[in-house]
């Protein structure tokens, strides 16, 4: 068993309105900085996991983004990455 | 009729919900979230609140919740499930109704009384009332914006499964103005206002009432 640092990236689907990013983004402007185009908040998801193989974290990872970390429906991920972890 | 009314972690509108099903003449029960059984109920009832502090998203992980494969069996079966608020955003997690909760559009949680339409009589829940019926109830979230994909809203609209439309003004950007919505089977019912918060002219509304009122199910529909 080792032990690897899995990172995970939820964002909201681009179809879907994200409203958070919009209010962001206007305060962004308020705050007179400019040629803020748009602005999207979604979520970023750290997990230790202890698997065999960096292959078999990832596997586990992508498990869990299909069944819990992630809404199909309204939101897309990305498993940016698994690395060695202590 | 016995009612079970599931109580999540977060859960605050059990003991409204289970004050309407009374009132309704229903033996009404609570049902813990780790129980595996809802105790022989006849009508499940997941009430508002913020189950698990809506971590992640609202109802994700009250949806794996033991309790969650009696509700599905049950709806499986064919019998009456209503989510109300909370309730709803668990049913849509847990996949017994399509599409999803999203954070309201205008970011703020609202709380005020709501005119919704009854757009179908034909579930267990609003058979009292009559398509086109306008009734008033609470709203009362941050996350009530129904959304999916055109194909579903589109399947929705032609199956005669929304159940509610907002009627004058959108209190949360839901797409189509939807309310409430039900499943295929039609016996699960799910809508962001609280029918339980407005289940007694002395709440300012009883118009919630009759969706606690389920003529015919005690004798096994």
């Amino acid at each position: 068993m080792s032990r690897f640092l899995a990172r995970v990236r939820v964002m909201p689907r681009p179809s879907i309105l994200d409203p958070q990013g919009q209010a962001v983004s206007h305060a962004l402007t308020e705050l007179g900085f400019s040629g803020v185009n748009g602005v999207r908040i979604g979520r970023a998801v750290e997990m230790v996991l202890d698997a065999a193989t960096a292959d078999a974290a990832r596997e586990g990872a992508l498990k869990m983004c299909e069944r819990l970390l992630a809404n199909p429906v309204t939101e897309d991920y990305v498993l940016e990455g698994v690395e060695p972890a202590r | 009729m016995k009612v079970a009314v599931v109580r999540f972690p977060g859960s605050n509108c059990d003991a409204d919900a289970w004050h309407a099903a009374t009132a309704a003449g229903a033996e009404a029960v609570y049902v813990w979230h780790r129980s595996a059984d809802l105790g022989g109920a006849d009508v499940v009832v997941l009430p508002g609140g913020f189950c698990y502090g809506d971590y992640l998203r609202p109802g994700a992980i009250a949806r794996f919740s033991p309790v969650m494969k009696a509700v599905a069996a049950h709806a499986a079966a064919g019998r009456p499930v209503l989510g109300i608020c909370n309730g709803f955003q668990v049913l849509c997690e847990a996949q017994l109704l399509p599409g999803a909760l999203a954070r309201n559009g205008g970011l703020s949680f609202v709380c005020r009384p709501v005119t919704m339409r009854v757009e179908s009589d034909a579930t267990p829940f609003t058979a009292r009332y009559a398509r086109g019926q306008l009734v008033t109830m609470p709203v009362a979230h941050g996350d009530g914006r129904y959304v999916a994909d055109a194909a579903t809203l589109d399947r929705l609209e032609r199956e005669d499964r929304v159940v509610f439309r907002y009627a004058g003004g959108n209190p949360n950007g839901a797409m189509r103005d939807i309310a409430g919505i039900t499943n295929e089977g039609r016996n699960v019912v799910g809508l962001m206002p609280h029918p339980e918060r407005a289940a007694d002219p002395l709440l300012g509304s009883d118009d919630g009432a009759a969706m606690f009122a389920l003529a015919g199910v005690a004798a096994g529909v």
